[in-house]
């Protein structure tokens, strides 16, 4: 079941016009900014689909940045974003895909500073509800609906039960997790959604653990 | 876990529960959240939507200048008292046009189940209570019935006007609101499904082409005639009235027709009202100005 709360349904409190095009747009730049850890500097925006056509009547476009500023769908802040962003000189542009995307509201955004870049494929599936479906090249399912934390690691023994005995450790259960790869041996990455919120104490133990490349949380 | 209405109101009867009471419970065992948690969320969202229509009834317009002003229009002609259909049915109608307008000036509102079709559960909610007289929580109530069939279609077929069309966004938000206004007016939770399946049966087929791409026109009259189809199809149900087509069925038709959409008639903008020429002159009007300062 996709849809697992009644809040799904009579949800979000949003700023308008649309939900799957304004609120869910807004989540799926924020899920992008908190993968990131911090406020990029430069981002590239591929909208394909409905996205395409519409995100100018939808405010499409000023949500994805809303979101990149870490702002909420409700935040009336949303509607001034694209300014915000220039005034932050944060520069951004969009991208008008023709290519037919497996969902009409299909966003790519590469987001990234001096330090790193992000890659991220997110859907907006209806209602403000999004799932992130790719990952740096990696191809996920993440609701964006529960806490979760992200494992970027080396495909090697131990690397997954090292991460799973300390979220046993901290009592934290696992409501779902996916495991994927590129090749054998090589980067992998792990996509773990828990019940709880995940404190700062269980990133640091998890970014000690040998094999650990990079860990991040998205936050409900 | 109720997946479908039948199985919904199977629950309803044998637990001899209100449809609201199945949801909230449900609500509970799934998220691990108290029940004052859930309570205090949804009147949070109530309280949205009070704001929400009380800002529309005030005047508003959006940036494009498309729409606005209609719930105002609508008010003041109920209050002339020379109406030829009835005050309950053309209140929803002021109150349904009163949120999206105000969805459509990028101002806050709650979606229902999505933004575009926002206005129909609320407008509907806030007409009838004038005569239900409901409490405070049986109006918080209203809003887990509505969530409850919401919940069935999102999970059967989809509430996206990009992958249904409209029938599943403010079809939807009509079959939602009637089930609700059923229970409230003391129907049976069968009542309650019977409400929802005529509804949404004669929202069936119905495109999503906004004019622009903006969530203005045809949208905001859309949601004045769901909550019209609630307001009737709930009184229909209440006299008895049945569905020759389960409701689940129903839902089953209103996906598969949206699979079967052609994409301009799918939120892209491209067919449609959104393709006349008065469509594609606003359109082009419009896109040549900024959208997105108030």
């Amino acid at each position: 079941m996709k849809y697992k709360s009644v809040f799904d349904i009579i949800g979000p409190v949003m700023i308008g016009p649309s939900s799957s095009h304004t609120a869910g747009a807004a989540r799926i730049g924020r899920v992008a900014r908190n993968l990131f850890g911090r406020e990029p500097e430069w981002a590239e925006i591929y909208l394909y689909g409905s996205f395409a056509k519409t995100y100018k009547g939808h405010g499409t476009d000023v949500a994805l940045v809303g979101g990149l500023l870490d702002f909420d769908t409700f935040d009336e802040r949303i509607k001034q974003s694209l300014n915000l962003a220039a005034l932050k000189k944060m520069k951004i542009s969009f991208h008008e895909e023709e290519a037919v995307p497996d969902h009409p509201n299909t966003a790519k955004l590469v987001i990234g500073d001096s330090k790193g870049e992000l890659e991220l494929v997110g859907i907006s599936i209806g209602g403000g509800k999004i799932e992130i479906t790719e990952l740096n090249g990696f191809k996920l399912r993440l609701s964006g609906h529960h806490p979760a934390i992200l494992v970027v690691h080396d495909d090697r023994f131990g690397a997954i039960a090292n991460v799973a005995n300390i979220l046993s450790k901290h009592e934290m259960n696992i409501g779902h997790m996916e495991v994927s790869r590129k090749e054998k041996g090589k980067m992998a990455l792990m996509v773990i959604e828990v019940d709880q919120n995940i404190d700062d104490a269980v990133i640091t133990e998890i970014e000690g653990l040998p094999y650990i490349t990079q860990v991040a949380r998205i936050v409900d | 876990m109720f997946r479908n209405v039948a199985e919904l109101v199977e629950m309803a009867e044998t637990q001899q529960k209100k449809i609201s009471t199945i949801m909230i419970e449900q609500e509970i065992e799934i998220t691990g959240r108290t029940r004052e948690q859930i309570m205090k969320q949804m009147e949070t969202n109530l309280e949205v939507m009070e704001k929400a229509v009380e800002r529309g009834l005030e005047g508003v317009k959006s940036v494009s200048g498309l729409t606005g002003g209609d719930a105002v229009l609508m008010q003041e002609y109920i209050k002339k008292g020379n109406f030829l259909s009835g005050e309950v049915l053309l209140d929803a109608v002021s109150k349904a046009v009163a949120t999206n307008e105000v969805n459509a000036a990028m101002g806050t509102i709650c979606a229902t189940p999505t933004a575009g079709s926002a206005g129909v559960v609320p407008g509907t909610l806030f007409a009838v209570q004038k005569k239900l007289k409901p409490s405070h929580e049986q109006k918080i109530e209203f809003l887990f019935t509505s969530g409850a069939f919401g919940f069935v279609v999102a999970n059967n077929a989809s509430i996206s006007g990009a992958a249904g069309g409209c029938q599943a966004e403010v079809g939807s938000a009509a079959g939602m609101a009637a089930a609700a206004i059923v229970e409230m007016a003391g129907g049976t939770p069968a009542q309650c499904a019977e409400a929802m399946a005529i509804t949404l049966k004669n929202m069936l087929g119905l495109v999503c082409d906004p004019v622009a791409g903006l969530v203005e026109v045809p949208c905001v009259k859309r949601n004045a005639m769901g909550a019209a189809n609630a307001m009737v199809a709930a009184d229909m149900a209440l006299a008895g009235i049945k569905s020759r087509i389960p409701c689940d069925e129903v839902i089953s038709a209103m996906f598969k027709i949206g699979q079967s959409m052609p994409s301009a008639l799918r939120e892209t903008g491209e067919g449609g009202l959104a393709d006349t020429p008065t469509g594609r002159a606003l359109a082009a009007k419009i896109f040549g100005m900024p959208l997105t300062q108030e």
